[in-house]
């Protein structure tokens, strides 16, 4: 590597991020720590049923018997100071409200973050298209395009909206592809979860936009917890995407998620993710803990779930998207770019079940990084017994930008059946000074190089994205590598 | 006028006590083409190399003006905005960037360069496709990936195509008829001239004589342990052809 470019790289990590502003608006929060009453007073405030008030306790329970006999998950490639789960709060809904019955009674201050995020909520200023629910901490704050969505069946609404309105569809499904035993966040998770969004795609419809979550952390000293739940019905399509920033604060925030799909028979759910946490400083002080656990399963013949995910934010990401390829002929997919910078930290990759029939995956992941990051891949491909003709196809590029960063990979791949045919490929390259100097003769200077070696790079990922957001994840990848050329 | 002058270049190795070129001295006038001939080894390339800034390489003495200017104090993008191309003798691939979105990237950061405006993508895409019909390039090879499991002979069209695209005042070829069958020599020949013009100047490194039965230069040199030792017209290249190289390195010893 030449020396132009390792100055180049240096400078990349100071960068500021462009979503750290904080919104001052008055928030009702849960005080510090985690009991049962305070999983009491998050039900309660979000108005649940006694049912799903039972459940949180059982996770709850559950939780406390993991920290209590030293239950941590530390088996990841990741090196960083266990969450204070003591002295967090685990709710907090801005402007002392859980919950908005219309666009009308949200705050301007909170329809201005939106805004300036890029988000408009008002849907004649929304991108045509796309759908968004808007989650602020705790509380989602609006859903667009509701009359337009629920003319097809499509129901699309906060978490807390759905227990509610359709108790029987959330019962049946909560917790039924990742159950709060799944591990610790996962029982974190399911205690404390504030909002999030449910969708239900009823049979033979294609959904007709885009549907959208935006999550925005505002609260100093808060986690953030939603949960999400997807279900398509026999026949029906459904492309989703999430999206989420933070402010810019000193001390490191927990994001652990859940998110579970449900495909039904010869449906399809393409699931995407921008995420843009806040990644830290440049001495790697502060960002968000992103630690979140994502599975969906292919419950019927024929259908498929694919998971597209570009990673660019948080401190530390620790998530395996994954597939249950229980249906017969059922597909599952995974496609990922997760770039690391600074002293970002990330662990993901996927894990794709084959229980049913001629059942079939792939796994494109990019992992590039650079400074003093560390990247890596970890993947299992697991074939059952009785999954005749199961097929895999896995590709691992990583990409080091620079002589200090780091990137693993930690394929697993266990077949106890004899017709799987299981292919694995993986490749680690510098951004050579043969490419770079091939750019720079053609005219482009060190920074446009860079661009657009690793949008290359990307591209097999990028391509996956709904047209809507592919240019957004072009344009925040060229912003990462942006910065002061040395 | 002068478009390039190399005055006793001296070139080694960054980091090694290897001597490559032992003060070369060359002057190509605006519109003129010339050939550098010579073996494996002599340093041809690493004159190619030189020339458009490869940072390896340390020149020890000498200088090269461009234009009048100092060539040695530009970065390797600057000359590339002022108009210094190099065909390279293995175009790199670039997986998964598109040759639309590079050479989009290549042209208008050149335009800019020259004080003209960027290509919007419609007006770009027009100028690529009547770039590729005057190159005659197969208009598929501008969808894929930048010389992704191209052809040898695909590879080394595509150089000429960039440098019909890039419209440089000095155009360096490395060895680009290296490997080519005789369709595909003729095509690049043809290309290159389509391309010559008054405005234009040309350095055409080259093993063999072959090419140059289709593209005529003005001059030829032989190169031989990093010197110019025989400079001529185009029947200089012919008597080489007929007599090897060990011809001219006689010749360059008796004379020494």
């Amino acid at each position: 590597m030449s020396t132009s470019e390792t100055e180049y790289l240096k400078g990349k990590a100071s960068e500021e991020y462009k979503h750290g502003w904080y919104t001052d608006i008055e928030s009702e929060k849960a005080p510090r720590g985690l009991s049962e009453d305070i999983v009491r007073y998050i039900s309660k405030r979000k108005d649940e049923p006694e049912w799903l008030t039972e459940w949180r306790l059982k996770a709850y329970r559950y939780f406390k018997q993991l920290i209590d006999s030293g239950h941590y998950p530390d088996w990841a490639h990741l090196d960083y100071e266990r969450p204070d789960f003591e002295n967090m709060r685990y709710f907090a809904a801005p402007n002392g409200q859980a919950q908005y019955e219309s666009l009308d009674d949200v705050p301007d201050e909170i329809l201005e973050t939106f805004e300036r995020l890029g988000i408009p909520l008002e849907e004649q200023k929304a991108l045509t298209g796309v759908a968004v629910d808007a989650v602020m901490d705790s509380v989602s704050v609006a859903t667009t395009f509701k009359e337009k969505l629920r003319e097809k069946g499509v129901i699309f609404k906060s978490f807390g909206e759905a227990a509610k309105d359709h108790p029987e569809l959330v019962r049946q499904h909560l917790g039924s592809v990742v159950p709060y035993t799944d591990n610790l966040y996962a029982a974190l998770n399911s205690a404390v979860f504030s909002d999030g969004s449910f969708v239900y795609v009823p049979e033979g419809v294609t959904c007709p936009m885009e549907l959208s979550t935006y999550f925005r952390i505002n609260e100093a000293g808060t986690g953030q917890f939603e949960r999400t739940l997807i279900v398509t019905e026999p026949g029906a399509y459904v492309s989703y995407l999430e999206g989420c920033t933070a402010p810019m604060r000193k001390e490191n925030q927990l994001h652990a998620a859940v998110v579970e799909l449900v495909a039904h028979e010869d449906s399809e759910i393409k699931y995407s993710t921008i995420q843009n946490w806040y990644p830290g400083d440049e001495d790697g002080n502060g960002g968000i803990y992103n630690l979140v656990t994502k599975r969906g399963i292919c419950k019927g013949d024929n259908s498929k779930i694919s998971w597209t995910q570009l990673e660019t934010g948080s401190a530390v990401t620790q998530k395996y998207p994954s597939v249950i390829l229980a249906g017969d002929n059922s597909v599952g997919e995974f496609y990922s770019v997760a770039f690391t910078k600074g002293h970002q930290q990330a662990d993901t990759g996927t894990k794709m079940q084959h229980i049913g029939k001629n059942t079939k995956s792939t796994i494109i992941s990019k992992g590039i990084s650079a400074d003093v990051a560390d990247n890596s891949y970890r993947g299992l491909v697991k074939v059952s017994a009785n999954a005749d003709g199961a097929r895999n196809f896995s590709q691992c590029d990583s990409m080091l930008l620079g002589p200090d960063c780091g990137a693993h990979t930690y394929p697993y791949i266990e077949s106890n059946n004899p017709t799987a045919q299981i292919e694995h490929e993986a490749t680690t390259s510098k951004v050579g000074d043969d490419q770079m100097f091939y750019c720079h003769q053609r005219g482009l200077g060190e920074e446009e190089a860079l661009k657009l070696i690793v949008n290359g790079f990307c591209q097999e990922v990028l391509q996956e994205l709904p047209m809507e957001f592919a240019v957004e994840a072009k344009e925040l990848l060229d912003i990462e590598l942006e910065g002061s050329v040395g | 006028m002068a478009l390039l002058e190399i005055k006793n270049l001296h070139v080694g190795v960054e980091d090694e006590d290897i001597k490559i070129l032992n003060g070369v001295d060359l002057t190509l006038d605006t519109g003129d083409l010339h050939a550098i001939m010579g073996p494996n080894g002599s340093g041809k390339s690493t004159l190619a190399a030189v020339l458009a800034g490869r940072e390896e390489y340390e020149v020890l003495d000498g200088e090269i003006l461009y234009d009048g200017e100092n060539l040695l104090e530009l970065e390797p993008e600057e000359r590339a905005e002022a108009g210094v191309f190099l065909a390279f003798q293995y175009p790199v691939e670039l997986p998964g960037v598109s040759m639309t979105n590079f050479l989009k990237e290549a042209v208008n950061s050149v335009r800019e360069a020259r004080g003209q405006d960027e290509l919007g993508s419609a007006d770009f895409l027009q100028y690529m496709r009547e770039r590729a019909d005057m190159m005659g390039l197969n208009a598929d090879l501008t969808k894929r990936s930048v010389n992704e499991g191209f052809s040898g002979g695909e590879k080394k069209r595509n150089e000429i195509f960039q440098l019909a695209m890039l419209e440089p005042k000095l155009a360096i070829l490395d060895e680009t008829d290296s490997g080519l069958d005789i369709d595909a020599l003729k095509n690049v020949a043809d290309g290159v001239n389509k391309l010559r013009s008054e405005d234009r100047g040309f350095l055409i490194i080259t093993h063999y004589q072959r090419i140059l039965d289709y593209i005529v230069p003005d001059h030829v040199h032989v190169m031989l342990d990093g010197k110019i030792v025989r400079t001529g017209d185009k029947d200089l290249a012919l008597e080489l052809e007929e007599h090897g190289y060990d011809w001219v390195r006689e010749e360059a010893a008796a004379a020494a």
